[in-house]
């Protein structure tokens, strides 16, 4: 029991065995098919909290539009199973058979020469793999090479954000409008609208995000996150010792692109449908609080305030619609006011010393004594050896734009 | 088409140029003080904006109930009530809320996001889901029929005289006030400016509250053009913040600048193509001119 205290108080692939076990495990075995789908949902958004993690906590970069990514990566998917949801045989009462239904009742004869390579599901893939990455290079090439970031650059995200749900919207032959792509049935000819395609689907989907954390977590212990996180505290000084900063961040903001393409994709799967209420302004936002919530600097912790946050708001807006909001604006101002480093934040400053403390009076070659229980949120005990938790501790609060953890 | 028709449509596009760039302007004088002197992202800017909106409502339903009577003068007095009610509110917010962030203008940005949400949860309950308008002034409706054929709407000339009156205020307090004096130190060098004796805290308070009365101004200023609901605020937020950025964050001028010039290319795209597409193609538009000149039309010439 001591041991395993002891474990999970200092090792860091301990909070990732703890999801794993809880993801893989607990879920499965105690929810039904309706609610475990409901989580395979949240858990598609985890892929953006995630990559938000990397982009923002390590490499100070607050994107508002994320939301973009996760369109393209749902709605390359989307295409995809659309277009083998609409063979000739199943929409012969259409004017035009063999098309989409939504551009029958737009009056569009025939398929747009772009939409004819998603009739192969590599393409598809492939696509919603490259399609954000490659916005992502562009927007993100243009805008740092040129030293643009901070509040600018959140703003012109944002921006871009507006411009893909408008056209979305207004395009509603090519893309299904306000609606979306709804009426995915199969994929390769397999129902994904079975318990049993579900199921399948929620734990493919709960490996890539396990994938995904794992890769995040290479970066992260390579010099290359030393390096984000160098940047992100003194960008100048990275720069002066002979680095291309904006190359650094142009990576990372492909690589969250990326997860975010990957979580819309599997999104598209296990909910059946992709609209453009995941692209606009307010998805993108509430995407950057999941992160906020579990902890900027925490894989894990993204994952469960992406879980928890979500929980909240499904609980609350079937029981009081009325408080959801409320909650909601409390957890922005609570979590940039009182606990910067979100759940993550409070699990390192009172659960990590309470399962070392409950140890040390048997245990003298202490290496708990470095643990002070009253340490801040923004400090973490200094227990594990990685060097870039040394450099997480870094308390950012006096850099002038203050993209960091800070704490007031 | 005869030739004067020809001219007709050219000048009532013109018009509608000119008010969705009294419209811009005024979304964006407010948001220039707090972002562009301030530096504070103020997402919850469009609340302020609606809190303005909802006081013309209620004081018009008032004035309906009580003073029939009044009916053509309230609107005056409204306008000031709907910028002492924005700038009070401020006031609070940046007591409350972002006077601990200023160090971090990304987290004021999920802050005030949040304290968004919860603005429009209040009016939400208060006010009802549904989208309200108050009852109008005669004077207000209609329109200006100087020649045959030529309709200038009353509502758009109202709203543009009211810019014209706010610019020339902002430009006034700005530059010509001490208020204004020591808003412009403060910007510039708040260590320096704390120094020689200028309370930048309290500066601060009141630039932030100023800014948000006038969004309560414009605000106001938008329920003679469409109606109001709980959510109204978020539809503003991003043209606003793009007229300030677009401009060039610190100067004035460059909002007026970058209203004018998205007003006139978006009225102009909205004659030949959709109105989402024409909002699409401005938007495009400014966000490319953003990445190759990130300062902005008028960046400040200082060294920093």
């Amino acid at each position: 029991m001591d041991k395993l205290k002891k474990w999970l108080g200092t090792s860091d692939m301990a909070g990732i065995v703890v999801l794993a076990l809880v993801v893989f495990v607990v879920l499965p075995g105690t929810v039904d098919i309706f609610r475990l789908n409901l989580v395979g949902k949240y858990l598609t958004y985890a892929f953006v909290a995630v990559g938000l993690v990397m982009l923002w906590g390590y490499g100070g970069i607050l994107s508002l539009g994320q939301g973009v990514f996760f369109g393209l990566g749902g709605y390359c998917m989307a295409m995809f199973l659309k277009l083998e949801a609409s063979d000739p045989i199943s929409t012969k009462i259409q004017s035009t058979p063999g098309i989409p239904d939504f551009m029958d009742w737009n009056q569009i004869t025939q398929l747009p020469i772009w939409w004819e390579p998603f009739r192969s599901l590599p393409f598809a893939i492939l696509a919603l793999l490259l399609v954000p990455t490659i916005l992502a290079f562009i927007v993100g090439f243009a805008m740092f090479k040129r030293r643009v970031g901070g509040v600018y650059f959140a703003i012109i995200t944002q921006a871009v954000a507006l411009v893909l749900s408008v056209l979305i919207i207004g395009q509603q032959g090519y893309t299904g409008g306000v609606n979306g792509i709804t009426d995915l049935k199969t994929m390769l000819g397999w129902d994904i609208r079975t318990d049993s395609a579900k199921y399948i689907l929620y734990f493919a989907n709960a490996v890539l995000l396990f994938g995904a954390i794992f890769a995040c977590r290479a970066v992260q212990r390579s010099k290359l996150g030393t390096l984000l996180l160098a940047m992100r505290d003194k960008e100048d000084r990275v720069r002066f010792s002979g680095y291309d900063v904006a190359n650094f961040k142009v990576f990372v903001f492909c690589l969250a692109a990326m997860l975010c393409g990957l979580g819309g994709a599997m999104f598209a799967l296990q909910v059946g449908f992709m609209s453009p209420s995941f692209v606009g302004i307010v998805p993108s936002i509430e995407m950057v609080i999941f992160a906020a919530v579990g902890g900027r600097m925490s894989l894990v912790g993204a994952v469960y305030g992406t879980l928890l946050v979500n929980f909240g708001k499904t609980y609350f807006s079937e029981t009081f619609p009325q408080l959801w909001l409320f909650l909601m604006a409390a957890l922005f101002i609570g979590v940039v006011l009182a606990f910067p480093n979100g759940i993550a934040g409070l699990y390192e400053s009172y659960v990590k010393p309470w399962l070392l403390k409950s140890k040390a009076p048997r245990d003298t070659g202490a290496p708990t004594a470095q643990v002070t229980p009253e340490a801040t949120p923004a400090t973490p005990p200094r227990t594990s050896a990685a060097p870039a938790r040394a450099l997480d501790s870094a308390p950012s609060g006096k850099q002038p734009d203050g993209v960091g953890p800070a704490v007031a | 088409m005869s030739a004067s028709e020809m001219w007709n449509i050219f000048l009532m596009q013109g018009f509608a140029g000119l008010s969705l760039f009294s419209v811009l302007l005024l979304m964006g004088l407010g948001l220039a003080i707090i972002f562009g002197q301030m530096g504070v992202i103020n997402m919850a800017h469009g609340e302020f904006m609606t809190i303005g909106a909802y006081t013309i409502f209620m004081l018009s339903s008032l004035t309906e109930t009580y003073a029939p009577t009044l009916t053509p003068y309230y609107f005056f007095v409204a306008i000031i009530v709907a910028f002492i009610l924005a700038f009070a509110v401020g006031w609070m917010a940046e007591w409350a809320l972002i006077r601990h962030l200023y160090r971090r203008p990304l987290d004021t940005l999920l802050a005030t996001w949040g304290l968004s949400l919860g603005m429009q949860q209040i009016f939400r309950s208060t006010f009802g889901a549904k989208e309200v308008s108050p009852t109008l002034p005669e004077w207000l409706l209609g329109s200006w029929a100087p020649a045959e054929g030529l309709d200038i709407p009353i509502n758009g000339m109202f709203v543009m005289g009211l810019t014209l009156l706010v610019t020339a205020g902002v430009f006034l307090m700005l530059y010509r006030s001490r208020w204004g004096l020591r808003v412009r130190a403060t910007v510039s060098n708040r260590t320096m400016a704390n120094a020689i004796g200028i309370n930048t805290k309290k500066t601060d308070r009141m630039t932030f509250a100023i800014g948000c009365g006038i969004a309560g101004v414009a605000g106001a200023a938008f329920t003679t053009i469409g109606s109001t609901g709980p959510t109204s605020g978020s539809l503003y937020i991003v043209d606003a913040f793009l007229v300030v950025t677009f401009g060039g964050a610190a100067s004035l001028l460059g909002t007026v600048a970058s209203a004018f010039g998205i007003a006139q290319t978006q009225s102009i795209s909205e004659f030949f193509l959709t109105g989402s597409m024409a909002k699409v193609l401005t938007l495009l538009t400014i966000i490319t001119i953003l990445m190759i000149r990130p300062q902005g039309l008028f960046a400040l010439k200082v060294r920093r």
